[in-house]
């Protein structure tokens, strides 16, 4: 009997994601044994035709990361998703747009006047931009475009599974195929982490308040931080109650409070609104002013709340932009 | 709300306001001004809630998405709460709401917050007729139209990449169909 295949493949993201392939370290050795890799760009060669010639679901699965913002990527997801059993988001980018998700506060103009012409590292008297056609020595390279709007993969294809995180630690990325290999996959639709908030397994548990009542908020460059001390509970913005588990706490081992990169819990539809919701209401001050002080502490809600969420949070993207 | 827009019977667009009123105060002070035959402008739709404090900023930004022009939340008045504090975790989500929907491009008059009690039907007649004249001046928001016009992109790139691929293939960018966040949370 052949092997099972599988493929890899990057749209909008950092490269993070492919590392944690190989963060599996020597098990990526029994993976690789027991599956043909049929598509994985940022190790091996393979065409994009080479996918085109196999049938219809002919590939297991394909284990996509990143968000989806060009032409190009978009093609390939749904060249992808039919030539897949599942279709799996792998990382924050595909399963919530992540942080290229951010972008949805502007317009494509503005991103691409900043990144060719504005941006203070820039040197481009001519104003040059990248052309989607060009004539070169008789040739007509083409450019994919980028879209108006930053998406989830969800939002472009049907997806089977999720893999959260930024990137998905090692340890989910085994259960994820593992599950697959052996076929003891969850509901389609799942989100392969455990369905409870990080709280549940953070080292610090035992330190958090159960009436948290904030004075200020502080941001972790401006205190020297207690490094055992449940985060909230010593007035720094942490992720963790509206977040899943699932990561063991990598970042607040760290010493560093949760962002929100595993997404929100299933209860959940908007992320960042959770937490912006249960964070702001426990507040001391009762007056206008004085919460209007506190609140000063979180100088860039979105950023903060929706670090990974905005392509996937209930407006998806601001809603007074133009596309052209 | 499945239509973007609410139109009048001559056709013209009137606004669509989604209230949130709690139980003990501000939905009972409506029912005093329904009882008193007060009129007021009927572009309200009241959701009885039994705290202001029950308001999950999720609720207000979805009415926005679902094609609401405006949101108003009534409560009691500082130290009348029924549940003591409820009102005042209301105020303080309320000023960050407020923040983050003028983050994301909505006018932060669209959303305003009212303490009314129990005896003020004459106040709930204001403040509703009030906030009518003010989403009127700011005119529709239209969210609902704008996801379908931002969803064209994809929508195009589907249509050419079933073309490209043949009649082979046609039915499968119809099995594939993509979940947009405005159908996945029904």
């Amino acid at each position: 009997m052949s092997k099972p295949k599988v493929a890899f493949y990057w749209c909008a993201s950092c490269g993070g994601c492919e590392e944690t392939v190989v963060d599996l370290a020597e098990d990526i050795l029994g993976v690789v044994e027991k599956v043909d890799i049929v598509l994985w760009p940022v190790a091996m060669d393979f065409k994009y035709k080479d996918v085109e010639a196999m049938p219809d679901k002919s590939i297991l699965a394909t284990l996509l990361n990143g968000a989806i913002r060009s032409t190009e990527q978009e093609e390939m997801a749904r060249l992808l998703r039919r030539k897949s059993q599942y279709m799996i988001a792998y990382g924050a980018c595909a399963h919530l747009g992540g942080i290229p998700g951010l972008a949805n506060q502007f317009t494509r103009e503005h991103i691409l006047k900043f990144n060719y012409e504005d941006g203070p590292a820039m040197a481009n008297e001519k104003k040059t931009r990248p052309q989607l056609v060009t004539e070169e020595n008789g040739r007509t390279p083409r450019l994919p475009a980028l879209t108006n709007v930053v998406r989830s993969l969800d939002q472009v294809v049907e997806v089977d599974y999720y893999v959260p995180g930024c990137p998905p630690t090692p340890k989910i990325t085994r259960a994820a195929v593992t599950a697959l290999l052996e076929n003891r996959l969850p509901p389609k639709g799942s989100v392969i982490a455990p369905d409870i908030a990080l709280c549940n397994e953070c080292p610090r548990k035992a330190t958090k308040p159960a009436n948290i009542s904030f004075r200020e908020f502080k941001r972790p460059h401006q205190a020297i931080m207690d490094p055992e001390k449940c985060f909230l509970a010593q007035g720094v913005v942490c992720m963790g109650p509206s977040t899943r588990s699932g990561c063991e706490a990598a970042c607040i081992s760290g010493g560093m409070p949760c962002t929100g990169c595993f997404g929100p819990t299933s209860r959940v539809h908007d992320q960042g609104l959770k937490i912006m919701s249960s964070l702001c209401s426990n507040l001391e001050p009762k007056d206008e002013q004085g919460i209007s002080a506190v609140l000063q502490g979180i100088p860039d809600p979105i950023g903060t709340f929706y670090r990974y969420g905005l392509a996937k949070s209930l407006l998806r993207r601001k809603v007074n932009l133009p596309t052209d | 709300m499945s239509d973007s827009t609410t139109k009048t019977p001559d056709g013209n667009w009137t606004p669509r306001i989604v209230a949130f009123f709690c139980n003990w105060c501000t939905y009972t002070a409506a029912d005093l001004a329904g009882v008193s035959r007060m009129k007021y402008a009927s572009n309200i739709r009241v959701i009885r809630l039994m705290c202001s404090g029950r308001v999950d900023p999720q609720f207000v930004v979805d009415a926005f998405a679902k094609g609401a022009d405006g949101v108003l939340i009534g409560g009691c008045h500082p130290n009348d709460c029924h549940y003591v504090e409820g009102n005042y975790k209301c105020l303080r989500r309320y000023q960050m709401l407020k923040r983050m929907i003028a983050d994301m491009g909505i006018e932060p008059d669209r959303l305003r917050l009212e303490w009314i009690s129990a005896a003020e039907g004459e106040k709930v007649r204001r403040v509703v007729n009030e906030m009518v004249e003010t989403v009127k001046q700011l005119g529709p928001l239209g969210i609902p139209a704008k996801f379908e016009q931002w969803d064209k992109e994809i929508d195009a790139l589907a249509e050419h990449v079933a073309a490209s691929e043949g009649a082979g293939a046609a039915g499968s960018s119809g099995q594939n169909k993509p979940q947009t966040a405005h159908t996945a949370h029904v």
